[in-house]
């Protein structure tokens, strides 16, 4: 398990390289207080000459010495407190900077991490890395000053002992291996069980987050027992891993504790047996107590870093997970512009398979004219949303290509893509923030570019239901707005900055009839853009210039409604279904 | 104690109420704490065993005395090794204790949340929430199993050190004890700050949880409009909030510990001055003013250590005050204890006078007459805020009436025992929210206990075989997070099915708003007709053709029953529903 030690090790290299000057300002405290430790003893003992001995045994004393010498012991006192306080300041702050360090990096990693890969982790993964991994990766952190501080003693000590008896030194010596084998043991055996409390504490958190994510649903099935249940299953083997962790504490810790009280007893019997010997005077070996309990100080010191090791690396090995995986950017970060007027949308060839499933799209070939608006019809699971994200840059196709303005969208600029494309989904992320932060997004809005989206969008028709307005906050993911509200605010969103592009993933699906077939209308005579609208409603289908039938990844057929109503039977069955839904 | 109680309550109060709530933290302390004093005996033993060893059999008067030095040794070895089982034994217990006792208070904590009324879950943020549950918990584990042997091991030692120096002399015991009575007010007065700082910090923690929480849940948004900057810029700012106030935080920290120390030398110094000052006519020998001087050091080490695990234990209590003051949110929704069974088969629907009102006051049903036979097929129509929402909630209580009462099957419903209830009234959300297992699991959830065949049975009585069939492993399909496979329209579908396992005799169905696409529609449809034999149907509508197919039609405006009749009645009768009659229609003849 040497193995751990390294990595510990690289990985306290790396926060002292990073954080080099508080982790120095820590280290500077940590050895003022290391002096001020040892003259302190020094200074007692000559306090106990100069005052206690002619005080007690001669009865008389000068006062002037009795305030130099509480002076001193004061004085010493107030250099150590400062020296504790730097120690400990610097290495929390050491810490804290650290933490900042891993979490930017999970932050930027995340930011730039592709969304198959946001895809295949639960959020309730990614966010215990920023949190508790975090924490613990960086605990072993703040013995870290104190413990080298604490080789200074160590040489001190050991030195002073070799001045006494090789014997002596022995006993002082020969407590090392002991703690690094105590250590070695303990670390071999808790690095499986401290792994699992870290994977169970991270399930315990998926389960909650889950089961108060869909707190309705739950709570209509009547399934609050059986959630508790599963959570008391998870909790319950959380108890035990950690109780096993406990237990093997329960070895380690108090045999830490141990060490130098039994070092100081068996420094006592061999000091006995060297005065028997004749080798070493007694004041030698009072000396050599006091030099031993100072050594005791740094052992246990080294070996609280060496136990706060362990779960530190096993918390990195989680976060190395994600910061090392292979993927290490966004694949669709491309580099070129766009062209100014119009655009095209080219599909050709297009195939896309998620990894976890079998291929969704076998070879799309579409082409949307700069300005038209295409509705793209289809049955569930025909490829409607995929290729609408293929399209906007979310996905990267397996085969083909597609085409913006002639650009195949992987190679666009990011910002180039974004404002020339306006996207909204059928169920829309909003942030708990004002109504007026969910459209603008950070960007630069004038009044008037709001105005013309709230309107378009008819955001502007339910404002004045909302509380403040426009600056009503809105719940966590919006949940204070009814979904048609919340797809209206989605679209204001998608068109700032006037896209030229414009896909509508089912995006008014939640909104009242008549209200979407205003926003169509608005959208056709303001917008003027290139529009591929996944449409279920035969109203939406009816305000497209073109139709294209998607079936099982392939599009069938395009062409206006009524031709494809005309001459392809599948999209009149499909259509028809709807209508008789639709009417009763 | 109610919530607001604990909000305002001392730390003790805190830990008191903590513990009369978690008998298996306070199951077996008599003999922890025993055996965690017998831990303290042997460490402050052992250094004085030494002392005494160093002064009586080596620089004794009559020279070295080899037969004590070996009988004392080979003593403090065994008291060694008992302090180890001591020591080893306390920390096994008080993990033992302290993890059953969190495991049942974090089971607690959640199952309360679970029951707290559906208005609380929209008031609440879910990410502070699942804080109470997780990181809280966490904490005091943390606190207990570290802090907490800290606590009583130290206290212990400085009894014990306080007790010797007594022996040795009571007078400068007392010019001890008088120098460190400093202490509790430095502490208070850092404390203060401490509490703030920490208060602050956990704050900011929990932003910054909010913040990775809404950047990678609406992550697809994000990348949608190329916002990566502003989701960077806001993540990176949450984690230098956290940085900047735990430095502040660290600084009391680093302040507490050194504290002791300085008071420490202090009560050094006040010896040495009182003792050179009146040792001599006091009768104190210089031996004994040399131990005493040994004992205040040894005295230094447990104070510094409290000091240490004070941090720790702030903490923990703001974690576990957090924990209480949720335990103590009053569950509005009070189970019978021994309720009434609801009879089998289509269920009666009445209510009387029923009203109800939030607890902010707005009134949103008034004064309701209702009175539906059994196997009833009813549409309530009605614009949103209407109140319609709120009549389905009451159904299936997830709120109680304000005013008047509501039977179901001739029982009140808060008198129907709950288990009977969720048995035989059913309500098909418009979110059919998805487990992340299978889709057969997620079926299963419609009734405990089913079975393989019972699902298959559901999926053959609705008529969805082809929609199974056409899945990629069938029943078996892994579903992601929140069901992240199936469109909306599939998820109903798996919430019908849901229903249809229940068998429920009073089944209410709030339409979903969204439009599915028409095959899935159609399913819906189809199924929906399936599911709705032979049960009492409420259907909160939002489709022409559903208010068209009930047999009533309920017209709900403002919080009250404008109309009801046939939908044929109402459009002939011109009034609220007519209207509404005619944007269905005007919409549906925009294609």
């Amino acid at each position: 398990m040497s193995s751990l030690y390294v990595r510990g090790a690289r990985v306290l290299w790396r926060t002292i390289r990073l954080h080099r000057v508080p982790f120095s300002l820590s280290l500077l405290g940590t050895m003022v207080f290391a002096a001020t430790s040892v003259l302190g003893t020094v200074a007692l003992g000559d306090v106990t000459d100069r005052i206690l001995i002619p005080a007690l045994e001669e009865g008389e004393v000068d006062t002037g010495t009795v305030v130099a010498g509480v002076a001193v012991l004061v004085g010493l006192s107030i250099a150590r407190t400062i020296g504790v306080v730097f120690r400990r300041f610097f290495a929390g702050m050491t810490a804290a900077r650290m933490q900042r360090t891993l979490r930017e990096e999970l932050a930027e990693r995340y930011v730039r991490m592709p969304l198959a890969d946001h895809r295949r982790q639960s959020t309730g993964k990614l966010l215990s890395h920023a949190d508790t991994d975090v924490e613990r990766a960086t605990e072993m952190l703040n013995p870290l000053p104190f413990s080298i501080g604490a080789i200074a003693f160590l040489v001190f000590s050991l030195l002073s002992l070799a001045l006494v008896d090789v014997w002596m030194l022995l006993v002082g010596v020969v407590a090392f291996p002991i703690v690094a084998l105590v250590n070695r043991v303990y670390v071999r055996n808790v690095v499986e069980p401290a792994a699992r409390v870290q994977a169970l504490t991270a399930d315990v958190a998926d389960i909650v987050h889950e089961s108060y994510t869909g707190a309705l649903v739950v709570k209509t099935l009547g399934r609050e027992e059986a959630e508790v249940g599963r959570l008391r299953d998870t909790a319950s083997s959380l108890e035990e891993a950690r109780r096993r962790v406990g237990s093997l504490r329960a070895r380690f810790e108090p045999t830490m504790q141990m060490i130098p009280n039994a070092g100081i007893v068996l420094l006592v019997a061999v000091g006995a047996w060297r005065i028997d010997a004749g080798a070493i005077s007694t004041g030698e070996l009072v000396q050599a107590v006091a030099l031993f309990q100072l050594l005791a100080f740094p052992l246990a010191i080294i070996g609280w870093l060496l136990q706060q090791m362990a779960s530190s690396v096993v918390a990195h090995d989680r976060l190395d997970d994600v910061l090392g995986a292979t993927t290490d950017v966004d694949p669709l970060v491309g580099s070129l512009g766009l062209s100014t007027g119009p655009l095209a949308i080219e599909i050709e060839a297009l195939r896309f398979g998620f990894d976890e499933g079998g291929e969704i799209l076998h070879g799309v070939d579409l082409v949307v004219r700069p300005g038209e608006v295409l509705a793209l019809v289809g049955s569930t699971g025909s490829g409607k949303s995929t290729l609408v994200q293929l399209v906007a840059g979310l996905e990267l196709p397996t085969a083909g290509v597609v085409r913006l303005g002639g650009v195949p969208v992987p190679d666009l600029l990011p910002d180039d893509r974004a404002s020339a494309v306006g996207l909204a989904f059928q169920v829309p992320f909003l942030f708990a923030a004002s109504v007026r932060d969910n459209v603008v997004l950070g960007r630069s809005v004038d009044d008037a570019e709001l105005g013309r989206v709230l309107a378009i969008s008819n955001v502007d028709r339910f404002l004045d239901d909302l509380p403040d307005g426009l600056d009503t906050v809105v719940g966590e993911r919006g949940v204070t707005l009814s979904g048609g509200q919340r797809q209206r605010v989605a679209l204001a969103r998608s068109l700032v900055g006037m896209p030229r592009v414009l896909l509508l993933d089912d995006a008014t699906s939640a909104i009242d009839p008549t209200v979407e077939t205003d926003i169509l209308l608005r959208l056709r005579a303001s917008l003027r853009a290139t529009t591929l609208v996944v449409a279920q409603r035969r109203s939406t289908i009816a305000l497209a210039d073109r139709v294209a039938f998607l079936q099982d990844g392939r599009i069938v057929a395009t062409g206006t409604h009524d031709e494809l109503l005309a001459t392809v039977p599948a999209y009149e069955a499909l259509v028809r279904a709807y209508e008789r839904e639709a009417v009763g | 104690m109610t919530a607001s109680t604990f909000e305002s309550a001392g730390a003790i109060a805190i830990v008191r109420e903590g513990l009369r709530q978690s008998p298996r933290l306070r199951r077996g302390l008599g003999v922890t704490s025993t055996a965690a004093l017998a831990a303290a005996v042997g460490r402050v033993s052992v250094p004085l065993l030494v002392q005494q060893i160093i002064d009586r059999g080596i620089l004794a008067d009559g020279g070295f005395d080899g037969g004590f030095v070996t009988v004392a040794c080979a003593a403090a070895f065994l008291i060694v090794a008992l302090t180890w089982l001591a020591h080893s034994t306390t920390l096994r217990r008080l993990v033992t204790a302290s993890e059953a006792a969190l495991t049942e208070l974090r089971v607690r904590a959640f199952a309360h949340v679970h029951r707290l009324s559906v208005a609380d879950h929209v008031e609440r943020a879910t990410g502070a929430m699942v804080t109470r549950v997780t990181s809280d918990v966490d904490a005091l584990a943390r606190f207990f199993e570290w802090g907490g042997l800290a606590w009583i091991l130290n206290s212990g030692i400085i009894v014990l050190t306080l007790t010797v120096m007594l022996v040795y002399s009571w007078q400068l015991t007392v010019t001890v004890l008088v120098v460190f009575s400093v202490l509790p007010f430095l502490f208070r007065a850092i404390q203060r700050r401490q509490l703030d700082a920490h208060d602050r910090l956990r704050t900011d923690v929990a932003d910054q949880g909010i913040a990775f929480s809404e950047e990678l849940g609406g992550v697809a948004t994000v990348r949608a409009h190329a916002l990566n900057d502003r989701s960077r810029t806001r993540l990176l700012g949450a984690v230098r909030e956290v940085e900047s106030s735990r430095v502040r935080a660290n600084r009391y920290m680093a302040l507490s510990f050194p504290l002791s120390e300085l008071v420490g030398t202090a009560a050094l110094g006040a010896v040495v001055s009182v003792a050179a000052w009146r040792g001599e006519s006091w009768g104190l020998q210089l031996g004994e003013v040399v131990a005493f001087l040994f004992l205040v050091n040894l005295l230094l080490n447990p104070i510094a250590e409290l000091s240490e695990v004070l941090d720790q234990t702030q903490t923990a209590i703001a974690g576990w005050r957090k924990l209480l003051v949720l335990l103590a949110t009053p569950i509005e929704i009070v189970e019978p204890d021994d309720g009434r069974p609801l009879p089998d088969g289509p269920l009666a629907v009445s209510c009387l006078g029923l009203g109800f009102r939030y607890r902010t006051g707005e009134q949103v049903l008034h004064d309701l007459d209702l009175d539906l036979g059994p196997g009833a097929d009813v549409a309530v129509v009605g614009e949103t805020g209407s109140g319609k929402s709120t009549f389905a909630k009451l159904l299936v209580r997830l709120a109680d009436p304000t005013e008047g009462e509501l039977r179901i099957g001739g029982e009140l419903v808060s008198e129907v025992a709950p288990a009977e209830r969720r048995r035989a009234v059913r309500m098909v959300p418009q979110d059919g929210f998805l487990f992340a297992t299978t889709v057969r699991e997620n079926i299963r959830y419609g009734r405990d206990g089913s079975t393989d065949a019972d699902v298959e049975a559901a999926v053959d009585g609705l008529g969805l075989r082809w929609w199974v069939d056409r899945l990629p492993d069938g029943l078996d399909t892994e579903l992601g997070e929140h069901g992240g496979r199936l469109s909306v329209g599939e998820r109903q579908l798996v919430a019908l099915l849901r229903a249809q396992l229940a068998d429920p005799g009073l089944l209410i169905l709030d339409e979903a708003t969204s439009s599915v696409d028409p095959e899935t529609e159609r399913a819906i449809a189809a199924a929906l007709a399936q599911l709705a034999v032979g049960r009492t149907t409420i259907s909160i509508a939002h489709r022409l053709a559903t208010a068209e197919q009930a047999d009533v039609v309920l017209v709900f405006d403002q919080g009250r029953i404008v109309e009801r009749g046939s939908h044929d009645e109402l459009v002939a009768a011109g009034g609220v529903y007519a209207d509404l009659h005619q944007s269905w229609l005007g919409a549906v003849g925009a294609e």
